[in-house]
């Protein structure tokens, strides 16, 4: 079965293709049924191949299947191949089974929309993209992905483009991520410079096997988590994200919450030999930088009332956790949380989009209240989201997180500091479960502030909140299993449950860094942080529900720290200006000197003015002739002197 | 090098469009629409031998290839001297496709019949500088090109012409003039060492051995010529007023071909005939290549005038090309040949749009189209496709020549190729900013009628497209017929300056069971049976 892994992002590079061609005819909602269908098809695949890799032996669980020979010139020669192993399967499982079910839940969300068979266009777009990311064997196949999903992501953003907002979002997000992509193109020509190749067993074996020198792997590594920077939302470059939240409310979930924002982690983990190989601070960089953003996005998170917009920023905040973790060398707890944050942020997401379409496109959350009443189901799976997230045991997030927390804590190499880390990350955790018991307040709690409204509706005649078509529930309801039961893949108990670890250890095993924790140490750790993150929790219920205390939401929290304003103005204003007036020169200087040149000579030339006769064709004519006679000139020379 | 002695197909494929704009111009100027089947039938003829040219070129063969040489004036040892090689093959495919797309794609409006005729003349003259290999016969049809270019512009152009026309012909003959002084002195320099008086090149590059100083002085003759023609920083403030001013033709010719006689002549010619120079002046060139992308790509961006902004991002892409053949490693330098097709591809296609746009809408001005995405939904997808492709997004064709040229120029030059690859963010700025302007956003009263793609124009777009996606996604055909030529001519330079091109070498990897499809392990075999 390995060798038919090309299947897994054909099937979806099927529907895409489908969709291109009879999308408008199979319309609302065949063709999006259709897309579903594709990506349920991969997941089939994938999950074949799953059980084939762990039917096999440890050792054996690789395979390259190559289709072709895509770029091969000189001593480069890049294949079209892709890489089955226990790290890209894990990945293609949950992109294709959580992109099926958002596939499904976007044929309700997108119902009646014009564009609709458009739109899943694109989706299946995204997921062939995303999976060459995942499964490619080399770095340029990952890069095809990589670009494919910022692609896709700028054309899904914007794809209310009437709308000027998501417009220009659209197009931050592409340029933003570009300047990652340039991180990521340095990696390469460094990468091929040092081994001659762009696979990654070339990379990783050169390593390992040390013949990779040091200051190549940091400037390697540095580079990529450039790139990961970019498509994980990661300081200083995560102020896309949050913009992103103008595209349709699935592609929140799937692009910007479970699969695309993820691929700078994978990223990470896939040539974790190399960060390993690299000085100490490279390392120690990536966790600082992870930890900052987790912090930072959280602070943000808390001050939001856009329904989504704490969402992204809570998304920014976890994939920070995830950087942590690949600082720490924790590369097994970072694909762990990876994986249980798309089973609960998938489902936030979904559950929000319900909500916003319950309420007729509202998004403030000021603007809600008690509907838990009206939306059971989407309210009960939020809250089990909610649960997750905010690291409640024994839902799946308290589990990642808490690995994540520990591999800091117990950091070997680096304590000190490390430890300011886990103190961040704790500090992070708490600020979690604090802005999302807000929200779930505020939207399914409290007094319904939307009837204070209902005016601003008077356009749909009575305004009632409902719950969403069946379609869009279950995929609320399967995620929030998986959100319930998430943290099973690698329970701390024994060395059995570590399950996750031992199927990931093999690619591994050379960068991950073994804390020192004793069971004491790990014991108190996990309960502290849950009975902290309770108690973060009740105080968020004693200011939201019970109004006990003056909600403290400063307004430059609810800006962002105003880093996103002075980007924008700086690139507006100061850059702008740079650009202009380097066309300035450009037009007065450069040209400037080149018509200033032709003015002299026709000054001088002013006694032969009057041939002059302003026909074009005179003109040409004359240069036609000078042509002739120069030519004749320097021939008649040639003969003269030498013939 | 093989001498062909079947049918003179590069002859042939000269002499078509030049034979065709005599028929043209013998047509009443009361028939334009016999003129127009005569013009297409003619470009049709050229395409089909270019296509037939193209599948019967041996791939993995370095020499030249249906050469065609007879004596002209023997005295001075100048003769009719045709052939094509992995670097030439292309650019001659795509000069034979071109004009075809060129003819049906956009309309003359008045005069079609010297319309035509100049058109037909100038693929004459391309074709002629692609194929010749002799420098004397080469100079013949550079300068041929100067004037039907001259005539289109200043005759079937927008509001500016009579100036863009004008600049454009003596900036171009300045750089011209210079040329012929060098490649006379080079000839009669090479006579010393050869014996004999041949303006042939290949006996040339190998016969002659020029004193360090005077190389550099012929190579600079001949590269002020071509960085005009490219146009390089900062020779390239003609190329935005030719290009606005030009018809839409004129434009998609210019970018698509016109550019790369520079290009291919730095390539063909300043390397091959003065490889000390080359070296030598490296460090200049690569500079300016580097300058031009970055520079380029910022003027772009703040342009108003959709076409000045494409004319501006050429000068950015075409500073790609001259880094890759200033690298000296065969990756760069692949990659750029293959990039002079890919720019003219793509380019060609966003220069058919804007005149599409400007057709319909009767401006370029960047604010006054707005919204066209709602009104016009598969105008909008193709030109996505395009812009895509000028931004390179791996998978279409751009990508693929940007990254081959960055790849090699790392391993040569290596802050150069840092700096150089920071331009695709600048391409992504510059494209998607205008493409905001002008394709999102609800559409004014003015946009709303601007009419959707029609078939005809699909289907003159359809086999850039298809190139587009093909050159992307399976570039091996084009790499195995361009790389022998470029190894045998950076085997040329290393041999005359004892320069080595560095080849990294790979780490050996033990991989379990590498199953390989049936297809590749044919092309490994087929690749030792060389």
């Amino acid at each position: 079965m390995l060798n038919v892994i090309w299947l897994i992002p054909l099937l979806p590079l099927c529907g895409f293709v489908i969709n291109v061609v009879l999308g408008r005819r199979l319309g609302d909602p065949k063709s999006g049924l259709l897309a579903a269908a594709m990506c349920g098809a991969a997941f089939i695949v994938t999950l074949v191949t799953y059980f084939d890799l762990v039917s096999r032996p440890e050792e054996a669980r690789q395979h390259v299947a190559t289709i072709f020979s895509w770029i091969p010139v000189g001593g480069l020669s890049v294949d079209a191949a892709f890489l089955a192993d226990p790290l890209s399967i894990t990945m293609a499982l949950f992109i294709t089974g959580i992109g099926t079910l958002i596939h499904l839940y976007a044929v309700g969300y997108m119902h009646g929309d014009p564009k609709f068979s458009k739109f899943f266009v694109y989706l299946n777009l995204f997921a062939f993209s995303m999976l060459m990311l995942v499964l490619g064997e080399n770095m340029l196949v990952t890069f095809l992905g990589w670009e494919g999903v910022g692609t896709c992501s700028y054309l899904l953003i914007s794809f209310w483009h009437t709308r000027e907002s998501a417009a220009t979002a659209g197009k931050k997000a592409f340029v933003t991520n570009r300047v990652g992509d340039w991180g990521f193109m340095i990696a390469m020509f460094l990468a091929f410079q040092a081994v001659g190749s762009l696979s990654y067993s070339a990379l990783n074996s050169a390593a390992m096997g040390g013949t990779l020198v040091r200051s190549t792997a940091t400037a390697i590594t540095m580079m990529l988590f450039l790139g990961a920077c970019g498509k994980s939302a990661q300081l200083p470059l995560y102020i896309w994200l949050p913009d992103a939240m103008e595209g349709p409310t699935p592609v929140s979930a799937l692009i910007h919450a479970a699969t695309m924002v993820t691929a700078g982690v994978y990223l990470m983990v896939r040539v974790n030999p190399v960060i390993a190989t690299a000085f100490t601070w490279a390392p120690a960089v990536i966790a600082i930088v992870g930890a900052a953003t987790a912090l930072f996005a959280a602070t943000v998170a808390v001050a939001q009332t856009d329904i989504k917009k704490v969402l992204a920023y809570s998304t920014v905040s976890q994939l920070g956790f995830m950087f942590l973790a690949v600082g720490s060398g924790a590369y097994v707890a970072a694909i762990f949380h990876m994986v249980t944050h798309a089973f609960f942020k998938a489902l936030l997401f979904l559950g929000s989009g319900s909500v916003i379409h319950g309420m007729h496109h509202e998004q403030d959350m000021r603007r809600m209240g008690a509907l838990r009443k009206l939306m059971p189901i989407t309210a009960g799976t939020f809250i089990i989201g909610w649960l997750a997230i905010a690291g409640v045991p024994p839902f799946a997030g308290f589990w990642s997180k808490d690995e994540i927390l520990l591999a800091a804590w117990a950091h070997p190499t680096n304590p000190a500091l490390f430890k300011v880390l886990w103190g961040v990350g704790l500090f992070t955790a708490l600020l979690t479960a604090f802005y999302m018991t807000r929200q779930v307040i505020m939207v399914f709690f409290g007094k319904a502030r939307w009837e204070d409204h209902s005016g601003d509706h008077g356009a749909h005649g009575d305004f009632k909140p409902h719950e969403s078509p069946a379609i869009m529930l279950l995929p609320l309801v399967a995620l929030s299993g998986l959100s319930i039961v998430g943290g099973v893949l690698n329970l701390p108990f024994t060395d059995s449950t570590k399950r996750l670890l031992h199927w990931l250890e093999p690619l591994v095993h050379f960068g991950e860094i073994e804390g020192h924790a004793s069971a004491g140490e790990k014991w108190g750790l996990a309960v502290g942080t849950a009975a902290l993150c309770l108690a973060s929790m009740g105080v968020a219920i004693f200011v939201y529900q019970r109004n006990r205390a003056q909600a403290v939401e400063p307004q430059i929290l609810a800006d962002g720290w105003r880093y996103d304003r002075f980007v924008s103005w700086f690139m507006g204003h100061p850059g702008r200006q740079a650009f202009e007036a380097t066309a300035w020169v450009d037009r007065n200087i450069v040209d400037g000197a080149v018509n200033g040149v032709a003015t002299g000579v026709r000054r001088s030339g002013a006694v032969l003015r009057r041939t002059q006769s302003g026909f074009v064709r005179n003109y040409a004519l004359l240069i036609g002739g000078g042509v002739v006679l120069m030519l004749a000139w320097f021939l008649l020379r040639a003969v003269g002197v030498f013939g | 090098m093989s001498e062909s002695t079947s049918f003179p197909i590069l002859t042939a494929l000269v002499l078509t469009p030049a034979i065709g704009a005599v028929v043209v111009s013998a047509v009443s100027k009361r028939r334009p629409d016999l003129v127009k089947l005569l013009a297409l039938s003619f470009s049709g003829i050229s395409a089909a031998m270019s296509i037939w040219l193209l599948c019967t070129f041996r791939s993995g063969e370095a020499g030249m290839q249906f050469v065609s040489k007879h004596a002209w004036i023997k005295p001075w040892g100048i003769s009719w001297n045709l052939g094509v090689d992995g670097i030439s093959i292309f650019l001659v495919v795509l000069t034979g496709l071109l004009w075809p797309i060129a003819l049906l794609g956009a309309d003359a409006h008045h005069d079609e019949k010297p319309y035509a005729a100049w058109l037909l003349v100038l693929q004459a003259g391309v074709l002629g500088s692609f194929m010749s290999q002799d420098l004397f016969l080469f100079f013949v049809f550079f300068e041929i090109v100067l004037v039907p270019m001259y005539f289109l512009i200043g005759r079937w152009g927008y509001e500016g012409r009579v100036y863009a026309a004008t600049k454009f012909f003596l900036y171009t003959m300045v750089g011209s003039a210079l040329m012929l002084v060098g490649l006379v002195t080079t000839a009669l320099l090479a006579r010393r060492d050869i014996g004999y008086m041949t303006f042939d090149i290949h006996e040339i590059a190998t016969g002659s051995q020029f004193a360090a100083s005077t190389g550099r002085w012929l190579f600079l003759a001949f590269a002020v010529a071509f960085a005009v023609k490219v146009p390089l920083f900062p020779f390239h403030t003609w190329l935005p007023d030719a290009h606005t001013q030009a018809p839409t033709a004129g434009s998609v010719i210019l970018a698509g071909v016109m550019l790369k006689l520079g290009t291919y002549g730095l390539l063909r010619f300043n390397v091959f005939l003065f490889p000390e120079a080359s070296r030598y002046f490296r460090p200049l060139l690569l500079t300016l290549a580097v300058i031009g992308i970055i520079y380029g790509a910022i003027v772009a961006t703040v342009q108003k005038d959709l076409k000045r902004l494409v004319a501006y991002s050429s000068v950015a892409h075409l500073g790609f090309i001259v880094l890759g053949t200033f690298a000296f490693t065969s990756s760069a330098a692949s990659g750029s040949v293959m990039q002079m097709i890919n720019h003219g591809v793509s380019t060609g296609a966003l220069f058919l749009m804007v005149g599409m746009i400007s057709e319909r809408r009767h401006t370029r001005e960047i604010a006054q189209l707005r919204g066209l995405q709602k009104v016009a939904p598969i105008f909008a997808v193709v030109f996505t496709v395009v812009m895509l492709s000028s931004i390179g997004v791996p998978g279409l064709n751009g990508f693929v020549g940007e990254f081959l040229i960055l790849t090699g120029t790392f391993l040569t030059a290596r802050w150069w190729a840092v700096v150089a690859a920071a331009g695709v963010i600048l391409a992504a700025l510059y494209l998607l900013w205008a493409y905001q302007r002008v394709f999102h956003g609800e559409p004014d009263e003015a946009n709303q009628s601007f009419r959707e793609l029609s078939l005809r124009e699909g289907l003159v777009l359809l086999p850039m497209i298809a190139a587009i996606f093909f050159c992307g996604v399976y570039p091996k055909a084009m790499l195995d017929r361009i790389e022998p030529s470029v190894k045998a001519l950076l085997a040329h330079v290393e041999e005359q300056t004892g320069y080595e091109e560095p080849v990294p070498v790979a780490v050996p990897v033990s991989e379990p069971e590498h199953a390989k499809d049936t297809e590749h392990a044919a092309e490994t075999e087929h690749k030792e049976g060389e």
